[in-house]
């Protein structure tokens, strides 16, 4: 049975309402403080870390991004912390929200499809993203620029660009995490405490629990653990439940792209390593090679949740 | 189709699972009428009118609304039909005209085209003057005419109204019954639902009445007040004159007469004898103080057909549960 008329129809009318939402609600004001202030707190630890050192670095913009001065974490680490806070707080009220102010039934029966409302509402919180994310990318150029006062090479402005799109892509699977839940639970607060528990147990348990649950799928091999040498195939089975975690493939892209001397992000022979000039930088091209797999697969995780969201909103009825 | 019928439904059916929301349903709607879906909480009024507009899948029946299948063409229906769900919401950050605003540009009409609609629209139902507030600050009744504005501004051919008067002071209820008999002037269809049978019956050309799922009774109020209160007409009259009540008795339909009070009689008949019983007085030089037929009340029909068959009261119930 085919439907008439496009899915997407009334699709830009949708973003463009529920983008100025975002834009000028207050929610987004505070997110935004947040992580301006916090940024610009890792970017001045990171500035004065850069100028004690005097060593040589031919990609020292980048240490801009990575470089931490304790007691303050490194801007990365911020962002990966700040970025899911942020997609959560977005998207955790958007479809239930609409049941509760009892205006889904009132839109629905205007000419569209739900399906324009659902995608018009994950966009939205995207482009909403999107912008802050630039935003904040062009801030740390442009004070990177006036404290340290060496021009970016092209490299390292691309590279930094490819950690915009990558951050980008991460805020989308948590956007998309939170959609979901807002599909599923009719209570707000539900969702949002459900969505924030789900990033706690895989930003911060999961790593650890991976380890535990390795040990279990492929133990530990004595003759390994005598050397002081982790066992192949458990480091091997550890890599693969961690990578479960989109903060676990986050933080491993971040590393091959913003780190040029990444060769790989798992583990390794040293049979493998024969002839490569360790500390060497790798062309761009080679980093995204490695950081290719990790970006596809949060970009999968993202389209699965959404379409997980998708069904179940199609299938719910619309009365209150 | 008729040209005539807007809506036709025939044994529309809505299943969750085992229980049966909706029971084989027909009826039709025709242009210009209000039609009212009657019936306590929970016994398929909201669930009849989400099929119509395609909100809700069909298990079973066929309905077409201006010749439209809402499941296979739901753009169609609902670019021609307003609706007004229960318990209408908006969104209370935005301004009046600014929920409008996004409405008419969801239906698609151009920028000139919308601000005229939107302020003739809110204009015609009395909110022309906060068209600039926020809806956070509307009062409910404010907020079921604002539901009824963008039905307007939509030019819509049928106006489909779930519950519009719950909830509301009776002045609002009264604002809000006369914009839907100014949708009949202008030959716009409505179907509305109601729990409160007699604050609509007013309106309703015709009513069908839910239980269970189930249409009960449908037709006329005066129709079903005679079908189901056993027929006739009841006439009150207050006048005076000697012996009045006998020769009240002898015109022709009239089965009875008893006296309510000082000079008050009221005639059980098979038909309205009003026109004859206001000759008799005259014809006795009797003072006519006060001539009147008592219209069925709706609650009333609904009680005393309830009573009549407790097993159908009783589907009603557990429909009613099915549905909750």
């Amino acid at each position: 049975m085919r439907r008439e008329g496009s899915a997407f129809q009334g699709l830009g009318v949708v973003v463009l309402k529920e983008l100025s939402d975002h834009l000028t609600s207050v929610r987004m004001r505070v997110l935004e403080w947040l992580v301006v202030l916090v940024a610009l707190a890792a970017l001045y630890g990171a500035i004065q870390q850069i100028k004690e050192t005097t060593a040589e670095d031919p990609f020292l913009f980048l240490r801009l991004f990575t470089t931490s001065r304790d007691p303050l974490p490194s801007f990365v680490s911020f962002i990966s912390f700040l970025v899911p806070l942020m997609a959560i707080g977005l998207g955790f009220d958007a479809v239930n929200g609409e049941y509760n102010r009892r205006t889904l039934s009132r839109i629905l029966s205007q000419p569209i499809y739900r399906d324009a409302l659902l995608f018009g509402k994950f966009l939205a919180g995207l482009m909403t993203l999107a912008i802050s994310l630039i935003t904040l990318w062009l801030l740390v150029i442009g004070l990177g620029l006036l404290l340290i006062g060496i021009p970016p090479g092209a490299e390292e402005i691309g590279r930094s660009f490819l950690f915009l799109l990558v951050t980008i892509i991460y805020a989308g699977v948590w956007l998309a995490l939170a959609l979901l839940f807002s599909i599923v639970f009719r209570s707000a607060a539900t969702a949002a405490l459900v969505t924030l528990g789900i990033w706690l147990f895989i930003t911060f348990i999961w790593p650890v629990l991976a380890g535990a649950v390795a040990q279990i799928i492929a133990p530990l091999d004595p003759r390994y653990t005598a050397l002081g040498l982790p066992t192949p195939a458990t480091a091997q089975a550890e890599h693969i439940l961690a990578r479960l975690s989109p903060a676990t493939l986050f933080a491993e892209t971040v590393v091959a792209l913003l780190d040029p001397t990444t060769r790989s992000l798992g583990p390794i022979y040293l049979s493998q390593l024969q002839g490569a000039v360790l500390g060497a930088p790798l062309p761009l091209s080679e980093s995204m090679l490695i950081a290719w797999p990790q970006t596809v697969g949060m970009i999968a995780g993202a389209i699965l949740l959404f379409v997980i969201g998708y069904v179940t909103f199609q299938r719910q009825e619309v009365r209150a | 189709m008729n040209e005539d019928n807007v809506i036709e439904a025939a044994g529309l059916t809505k299943r969750y699972g085992n229980a049966v929301a909706v029971d084989h349903i027909s009826f039709t709607v025709g242009r210009g009428e209000i039609f009212g879906l009657l019936g306590p909480n929970g016994a398929g009024k909201t669930t009849t009118i989400l099929m119509l507009l395609g909100l809700t899948d069909i298990s079973g029946g066929a309905v077409s609304v201006l010749g439209f299948n809402p499941a296979r063409e739901p753009l169609s229906v609902k670019r021609r039909v307003g609706y007004l769900p229960d318990t209408v919401g908006f969104y209370d950050q935005l301004s009046a005209a600014d929920n409008m605003r996004y409405t008419a540009r969801l239906i698609g009409f151009k920028k000139q085209d919308r601000e005229k609609r939107i302020a003739d629209a809110l204009d015609r139902v009395g909110l022309a003057e906060f068209a600039g507030n926020r809806v956070g600050t509307f009062s409910r009744g404010m907020r079921q005419r604002l539901g009824l504005a963008e039905i307007l501004m939509k030019g819509a051919q049928i106006a489909i109204l779930d519950e519009p008067t719950s909830g509301l002071d009776p002045h609002a209820t009264a604002e809000l019954l006369a914009i839907i008999r100014g949708f009949k002037s202008e030959g716009v269809s409505v179907l509305l639902s109601s729990h409160l049978l007699e604050r609509v019956q007013s309106v309703c050309d015709r009513v069908a009445l839910f239980s269970g799922g189930r249409i009960a009774l449908m037709g006329s109020v005066a129709d079903l007040g005679r079908q189901v209160l056993g027929g006739g007409y009841v006439v009150d009259i207050e006048a005076d004159g000697a012996g009045l009540a006998e020769r009240l008795t002898l015109i022709p339909g009239v089965s009875g007469v008893e006296r309510t009070g000082i000079g008050k009689l009221r005639l059980h008949a098979d038909r309205d004898v009003r026109p004859e019983a206001a000759v008799e007085v005259v014809a006795m030089q009797g003072r006519l103080k006060y001539l009147g037929v008592q219209e069925p009340s709706l609650d009333a029909i609904y009680t005393r057909y309830f009573e009549a068959r407790p097993d159908a009261a009783m589907t009603a119930k557990t429909g009613a549960r099915h549905a909750a």
